[in-house]
């Protein structure tokens, strides 16, 4: 590894940034749980998108294979990222780029101003991306008096509103069409006072505004979906053609991209166009993608920089599980596809990524025993959906799994008294680890009827259980487990087979099933 | 063929009806079930909560159990537990750097399966009703649990098992394959997440109109079964084991409240 290769310290520098939450995501959860208009507009999108992308991906016989090579391509990166880093600069300097290091995202804002600043510009239009985001370069300039305009559509809107974007493909997601009226009249400058929520005029009015800014805009600033190590160049994708405008309208151009996007060569984006137009917005082929390769005398851009964004990307790669969530191609099949995502939105979940790749890339980068982001692992119930729709097959619930005993064990012995989720696991771990234990503790039963009362029905729980009885009850349990019921059967055969107990016909719950067991089981009916 | 029974902790304590049932159609089929006596859990809780130390002797007595008797293949009636015992336990051990156990309890997931795939794919049972005399004269929907339909990859096998059941109406679920939000102590740790996932799901349940949810799964189960009794539904649950054990002669009776717990009838 070269000296000069700022993008892998030999100590893991964690991610800065957007990447943090303020709150714990079951307290944000809640909150966003309660905005009833944002669930209707998430829960319609998500499901139209989700049907969309299951419609197109079923078209392809090959799209196991093609998720393979996806994922095999992606492995192949990360085993070998210094040196395919070096080869993509070598080859990107020598047609007329300027490559920069960042570790962190200060050290990229302050490239990136730095860079405008020399072109006696102060301000930029964007196009669409997920790093600048994750930077919170926006914020950054405007500190530095220099004004970014988002060209993106739904970025422009969330924009506007001084709002967050809320989704990775779709940031506006949790608007719908009278609100993003309401938000262009409010802060465009000369929209017609009788815009309609028609998606032809807000996207007119949108058009208008963008090109004032395309016309007059010395410098660009772009993210990128791609970088080939083979030849230097960089793609971007996109629906609306915006992008294309900054990419080739500026004088400047400067991408911020992280350091894994890279692919190895041109052969290989065969297999990652067709794998993320259909995963993200379910199309067969991306509207507009644009390719350069350095600097064309008199074409386009003739300043081109690009900054190559570690913030944590070296720690993430330094955990063996945990890497491949630096294989994502940023789809948002997985948000689409997520219960969880569905109902809360992407603010819950605190950072520029949000849904099942956002809690688990969001604590890669910052390190899991950063406070803030280590209630994301657990906001997830492990259905698998995610692993299901990723194109290249990132297994999110194991590495989810992964960061939660990496969260546990990074408390174990730091605090003075153990929770009481740390106590139950304990306890539950010596009940769980013998049969003898578990037959024990089944003695007890009776316990939880009489706990139950009359109605047979456990209706509030005490300490963490609580959350359970917040909206469902336990029913009581059997008078009998079934282990004392084996060994009734099988070690006494003296006695009757009742496999009731104790329990007196009269007293049975009303509403309980009886279950003929056939050979085994009561043969009776009182 | 010698069959071993893993009940999973949460049937042989509070569904034991369940585990009874699966003895019922094994014996029914004209095959020997032994309970290894040794058994507790598969760990599972432990290990979706990052608790991977304390999972570690959960692991262990599993194999130990299973390994301490003679049999051809193992069963649960559970996709989850099954899911865990041929996924976690070997990824346990070989987190806590226990290769030995790594092996052996690959071993035994080897071995393991749940009951349809069992059903199914090793004991070619295709119609319940001609096969094991089911009989179930009710409307029902079915949830198709994550686990067993992502994770085993189980298909249709429940499914296909409760329609050729005798007497049964099936009522398709809306967004069938959607989480119902149980996923362990999620439940606890984001319940307000976890319960607007599931009034989704006991939503899609009750407009089908059926009296009764099925799956493959207690503890999804007992998720689904606890939000239906909290609103008062009169709708139930029951695993599909249970549906399957029922026959003309002895019938699974479903009388409307919403408790799993199987027991006498009481009217
Ligand atoms: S994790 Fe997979 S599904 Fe999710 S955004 Fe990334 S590539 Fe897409």
């Amino acid at each position: 590894m070269s000296g000069t290769f700022l993008g892998m310290p030999s100590l893991p520098v964690f991610g800065i940034g957007n990447l943090h939450e303020h709150e714990p995501f079951p307290k944000a959860a809640r909150r966003e749980l309660g905005n009833t208009q944002l669930r209707a507009n998430l829960g319609h999108a998500t499901r139209t998108i989700r049907d969309k992308r299951l419609a197109v991906v079923s078209e392809l016989p090959d799209w196991e294979e093609l998720r393979d090579a996806g994922r095999a391509i992606k492995e192949s990166v990360m085993a070998r990222l210094p040196e395919l880093l070096e080869q993509f600069e070598a080859n990107f300097t020598a047609r007329g780029g300027t490559i920069h290091w960042a570790r962190d995202a200060g050290e990229a804002n302050a490239i990136v101003a730095d860079l405008i600043r020399e072109q006696g510009a102060d301000e930029v239009v964007k196009v669409k991306s997920m790093a600048t985001q994750e930077i919170g370069l926006n914020e950054y300039l405007e500190e530095q008096g220099i004004a970014a305009f988002e060209t993106d559509l739904a970025e422009l809107i969330v924009q506007l509103d001084h709002d967050k974007p809320s989704h990775i493909l779709v940031p506006a997601i949790h608007k719908n069409r009278s609100q993003v009226r309401d938000i262009f009249l409010r802060e465009m400058e000369g929209v017609d006072p009788e815009l309609t929520n028609e998606p032809a005029r807000l996207a007119a009015a949108a058009r208008a505004h963008l090109r004032r800014k395309f016309l007059s805009a010395k410098v660009a600033v772009s993210g990128a979906n791609f970088a080939l190590a083979d030849s230097g160049t960089l793609a971007v994708v996109e629906s609306e053609g915006n992008g294309r405008m900054c990419l080739t309208l500026p004088e400047t151009l400067i991408t911020v991209m992280g350091v894994e996007k890279l692919l190895p060569a041109w052969e290989d984006l065969e297999v990652f166009m067709q794998l993320l137009p259909r995963s993200s917005t379910g199309e067969r082929m991306n509207p507009y993608t644009s390719l350069w390769t350095g600097v064309t005398p008199d074409d386009g851009p003739q300043n081109v920089h690009l900054v190559l964004l570690d913030n944590g990307r070296s720690a993430a790669l330094a955990d063996e599980m945990g890497r491949s969530a630096l294989h994502c191609i940023r789809c948002s099949a997985c948000m689409n596809v997520c219960p969880v995502y569905e109902r809360t939105g992407g603010h819950a979940y605190g950072s520029t990524y949000p849904g099942p790749i956002g809690a688990i890339l969001s604590p890669l980068l910052t390190g899991i025993t950063a406070e803030e982001n280590n209630s994301l692992p657990y906001a997830s119930s492990l259905c698998g959906a995610c692993y299901d729709a990723c194109p290249v097959k990132i297994n999110i619930p194991d590495i989810l799994v992964h960061l939660r005993g990496e969260d546990v064990d990074s408390k174990r012995g730091k605090k003075k008294l153990p929770s009481q989720m740390d106590l139950g696991m304990k306890a539950a771990s010596w009940a769980l680890s013998s049969g003898k234990h578990l037959g024990l503790v089944e003695k007890a039963l009776p316990l939880g009827r009489l706990a139950a009362g009359p109605d047979k029905k456990i209706t509030k729980l005490p300490g963490i259980a609580a959350g359970w009885t917040q909206s469902r009850d336990i029913p009581a349990p059997p008078a009998q487990s079934f282990r004392q019921w084996w060994d009734k059967e099988h070690q006494a055969p003296a006695a009757p087979a009742d496999a009731t107990g104790p329990e007196a016909p009269g007293a049975g719950a009303p509403g309980t099933i009886e279950t003929s067991n056939g050979s085994t089981g009561p043969k009776e009916n009182p | 063929m010698r069959i071993a029974l893993f009940a999973t902790c949460i049937v042989d304590a509070m569904y034991p009806g369940t585990a009874r049932a699966t003895v019922a159609i094994l014996e029914r089929l004209g095959h020997e079930v032994i309970f290894p006596s040794g058994q507790a859990c598969c760990g599972q809780m432990h290990v979706n909560s990052g608790y991977f130390k304390e999972a570690l002797p959960v692991v262990a007595n599993h194999v130990k159990a299973f390994e301490a008797e003679e049999y051809d293949v193992a069963v649960a009636p559970s996709g989850s537990c099954v899911a865990s015992v041929k996924h976690q336990h070997p990824m346990v051990a070989r987190r806590c750097g226990d290769s030995g156990l790594e092996a052996r309890a690959a071993g035994v997931g080897d071995k393991t399966y749940e009951l349809s795939q069992l059903l199914v794919d090793v004991l070619g049972v295709t119609d319940a009703a001609a096969q094991l005399g089911s009989y179930f004269p009710h409307r029902i929907t079915y949830h198709p649990s994550c686990h067993g339909m992502r994770l085993l990859r189980l298909g249709d096998r429940q499914l296909d098992l409760l329609r050729s059941v005798a007497g049964i109406e099936l009522a398709e679920l809306p967004e069938a394959e959607q989480c119902c939000g149980f996923g362990g102590t999620f439940s606890m740790k984001n319940a307000d997440v976890s319960s607007a996932m599931l009034e989704d799901k006991t939503a899609n349940i009750c407009g089908t109109g059926a009296s009764l949810c099925t799956g493959g799964d207690a503890s999804c189960l007992m998720h689904i079964g606890g939000g239906l009794s909290r609103q008062g539904s009169g709708v139930t649950t029951m695993h599909f084991a249970e549906i399957l054990a029922s026959t003309l002669e002895h019938p699974a009776a479903v009388t409307g409240d919403v408790r799993l717990t199987t027991g006498r009838t009481a009217r």
